[in-house]
């Protein structure tokens, strides 16, 4: 990059501001949570932490796509546990088979969420109940897939995804760093994510740019079946087998939203980005880290997280205070 | 000197939004090294007729022609590619991405597939420096701009496209001054270099200063094309209103009685939209605000109903000062005020509930008890006012999304009734409803005042100000430059003060 004026950083900034609050908040909570950590900042406390937050932050990724563009899928957490379920029969075997039933895998993934993109975008339904219907398609699926918990998967693979890189650095989290250099950063700047954000930011002045509104809008869509299934390949690899499990698909959806707000995505569409997203989702999981490492009851948990996501996400509301027409309050 | 021949026409044009005809037989032509102004009233059909020239609006009937061939735009991209390019008033551009970003918004650079960004930024460098607004950082968020600002993004986004023919609707409406002198520029450099230029404004000096061709639109209809600086203020004006005069409204009283103000408003400011606006208003009195559209009109209404923040400046209702928080309190029994809103698809119905449901909704405290509904005096209410404004619906009981325009704009309007306002705030109530209906509204209006209401009223089509209101203010830039009173109010006043010109001046020129 070339040398940038101070101005240019400022606008930078304010461009990235979400995104940077989020890894902000993360590291602020890592450091924390490290310093308090019995056995200190070690590859394996960062290897147990990480692999705690991966599943969530692959989610996250394909929520924040889609929120982007002012819509919001409460399937992703199925999805991710009917690829979980899939990848349970087809990801064993020889090399070659493991290798198809990954593909296949990611394909059903991808073929989920251009499903929602389809329903939403030329049925012109809402995406909350688009979503809420798919998701109980793609859980029914994974219940005939695996009525109950069972399957396995092909444990070299499995071990290789979820070891550590020369020791030190959890396989996982480099995983989830190419996701974001493959697939997030070449669409937040092709015509597409472009397209994608102005959809979201104002859909009338986008249409009246001329933007490729619909093929963006399903792009979002697909791209987020897609991350939902590596999410799914990721459980797999952890759990070693396949489990339709009701709660944890739903937990997943929810604790997704969470996890895009905490990272700067406006819920009304048009801001953020997936880095922040990852961000959210490593700094929602540290919440729950940190009860353990102050030896507090595991009861308290679900609690204490929810007043720490409510004060993180007030910080990004203090602009309201300041509203000069009450009307904007609700646009 | 010898002119060069149009390159673009349009032939016949019609449009027709449900039964509103918009555009009847409409043509005009565009020459290329030329600036083209388009004037008319409100609704005289100008925004119609360039939102078909860019594709945003198929029409009817009639043809265009560009370079002599036959063309249609399907979208505003197929009108961009024949190099049309609008400028809108509404603006087009997208708040959450960068300057750069919304400039070559339709047409990135590319690189390996992906948006090159520094060829993007150069590309928007450019073309700022061609707007004349290089002072703007193509990094900075768009709505973090000014309007002012974001205005000559959107000139700049037009220039990236490389246009033949440009269009500005309203384009200078809101530039401080020094920016209208640098567009002015801008646009004269463009001229010279061969481009043409459509340009739409209410201002007569900006029209003067920079047209060559005109065309005046009444009513949906090209009225007549001329070079300019053939016609004097007072013809044109002439052309703008020309038509026939019916008498649709009711007789206005002699003279209203001598009664205490049942609402004073004192040098009331709002950040930069309004400014030191002071009136008082009687019980039986009809005020009208005219103006043209945007001149702070609505922020008033708004203001009067406690929406806004921050404004400076007392109101007094009934001798009380009063410190407006929200609509709730200004509806409530003390104050008593109701604003039926401008648009009442968004602020003044909830489309999918039933018209029971929306008349009553805000009167919900004065027909129930201890948080219940009564039902009968409900109905009794509902019955009562279904009478006052003759509202067609099958029942009661049908969503209120399902009746006429005319008809929804009258629940709108019982639905504050039903409270008994003492002081009625209207937002240009008859826009985009049938000429009966319209009629009904204002005989209702005068029954309201006669019963001692106070009215408010702001209104785009001057017909209606001078038929309906015992006074009218007309405001420009955000406070109110005139009052006109009896006789005063007709057209040449009302289209005099509304552009800022001399009123006398132009009253003279008539006389003569």
């Amino acid at each position: 990059m070339s040398a940038k004026s101070p101005s240019d950083w400022r606008f930078w900034y304010v461009q990235h501001k979400g995104t940077l609050l989020a890894a902000a908040l993360f590291l602020v909570m890592f450091v924390i949570y490290v310093s308090n950590h019995p056995a200190g900042f070690t590859p394996n406390v960062v290897q147990t932490a990480s692999k705690k937050a991966t599943l969530l932050a692959f989610v996250a990724m394909a929520q924040c796509f889609v929120v982007i563009t002012a819509g919001i899928d409460l399937s992703a957490g199925m999805i991710l546990i009917l690829c979980n379920c899939l990848a349970s029969w087809l990801v064993v075997g020889t090399p070659l088979q493991t290798g198809l039933g990954i593909v296949a895998v990611l394909l059903t993934g991808l073929a989920c969420g251009l499903l929602n993109g389809l329903i939403i975008i030329f049925g012109r339904l809402q995406p909350i109940v688009t979503t809420i219907a798919t998701s109980a398609i793609f859980f029914g699926l994974a219940l005939l897939l695996r009525p109950t918990p069972g399957g396995s998967v092909n444990e070299d693979l499995a071990d290789a995804f979820t070891s550590k890189l020369f020791g030190i650095f959890p396989t996982s989290l480099i995983v989830l760093a190419l996701t974001i250099l493959i697939i997030w950063v070449p669409f937040s700047r092709s015509v597409l994510g472009r397209a994608a954000y102005a959809a979201g930011s104002s859909e009338n002045a986008a249409y009246m740019s001329g933007m490729p509104i619909k093929r963006a809008k399903l792009a979002a869509y697909a791209l987020a079946g897609l991350l939902s299934a590596i999410g799914g390949l990721y459980l797999t690899f952890f759990s070693y087998t396949g489990e339709a499990a009701f709660a944890s698909g739903n937990a997943y959806t929810l604790y997704s939203i969470a996890a895009v707000v905490l990272g700067g995505v406006s819920l009304a569409g048009g801001k953020g980005s997936a880095i922040g997203a990852v961000f959210g989702a490593l700094a929602f999981r540290t919440i729950g880290d940190l009860l353990f490492v102050f030896d507090l009851d595991p009861l308290w948990q679900p609690l204490f997280q929810g007043i720490v996501l409510m004060a993180a996400i007030s910080i990004g509301c203090i602009g309201l205070a300041r509203v000069r027409n009450r009307l904007e309050w609700f646009q | 000197m010898n002119l060069p021949e149009p390159f673009f026409r349009m032939d016949g044009i019609s449009k027709r939004y449900g039964g509103v005809i918009a555009l009847k037989d409409a043509s005009i032509a565009i020459r290329p090294g030329a600036i083209h102004a388009v004037l008319g009233e409100n609704g005289a059909g100008k925004s119609t007729l360039i939102k078909i020239m860019a594709g945003a609006v198929a029409p009817d009937e009639g043809r265009m022609l560009l370079d002599g061939g036959e063309v249609s735009f399907t979208s505003p991209a197929a009108a961009t590619a024949a190099g049309i390019v609008c400028v809108f008033q509404e603006l087009s551009l997208i708040p959450d991405l960068s300057v750069a970003d919304n400039i070559v918004i339709s047409n990135p650079p590319l690189r390996f597939g992906l948006i090159d960004r520094r060829r993007q930024r150069v590309v928007a460098e450019e073309a700022l420096a061609r707007a004349g607004a290089s002072d703007i950082h193509p990094s900075s968020l768009v709505k973090d701009l000014p309007l002012s600002r974001r205005q000559m993004v959107e000139i700049a986004k037009a220039l990236a496209r490389r246009p033949r023919l440009m269009i500005l609707d309203e384009a200078t409406s809101a530039l401080t001054q020094s920016d209208v002198e640098k567009v002015f520029d801008v646009l004269k450099r463009l001229r010279s270099e061969g481009m043409a230029l459509v340009y739409i404004s209410h201002r007569m000096h900006e029209i003067a200063a920079l047209a060559d061709d005109c065309t005046v639109f009444r009513n949906g209809r090209s009225i007549e094309s001329y070079p300019a600086g053939t016609k004097t203020d007072q013809q044109v004006v002439e052309l703008m209103i020309g038509r026939e005069y019916t008498n649709v409204f009711p007789p206005k009283p002699a003279k209203p009685a001598d009664r205490a103000p049942v609402l004073s408003c004192r040098g009331l400011s709002w950040g930069d939209r309004l400014s030191n606006i002071s009136f008082d208003i009687r019980p039986g009195e009809i005020i009208g605000f005219g103006g043209l559209d945007g001149q702070g009109q609505r922020e008033l209404l708004l203001a009067l109903f406690g929406v806004l923040r921050d404004t400076k400046g007392s109101i007094e209702v009934a001798g009380q000062p009063l410190a407006l928080k929200s609509p709730k309190q200004a509806k409530s029994g003390g104050t008593s005020i109701a604003l039926i809103p401008e648009d009442r698809k968004t602020e003044g119905l909830m489309l999918p509930m039933t018209v029971r449901e929306n008349l009553s909704i805000a009167a919900l405290g004065s027909v129930s008890r201890h948080g219940v509904i009564d039902r009968s005096a409900e109905q009794a209410r509902i019955d009562e006012l279904l009478k006052l404004l003759a509202i067609k619906a099958a029942t009661i009981d049908m969503p209120v999304g399902a009746l006429s325009g005319g008809n929804q704009q009258k629940v709108v309007i019982a639905k504050w009734l039903m409270n008994r306002p003492k002081i009625i705030l209207l937002n240009d109530p008859t826009r985009g409803i049938d000429v009966g209906t319209k009629q009904e509204i204002y005989a209702l209006l005068r029954k309201l005042a006669d019963d001692g209401a106070a009215i408010i009223f702001y209104s785009t089509d001057y017909d209606e100000l001078i038929g309906c209101c015992d006074r009218v203010l007309v405001m420009y830039d955000g406070s109110v430059i005139r009052s006109l009173e009896g006789e005063e109010i007709n057209e040449h006043e009302l289209i005099a003060s509304a552009l800022n010109i001399n009123p006398q001046a132009v009253e003279q020129r008539i006389g003569q």
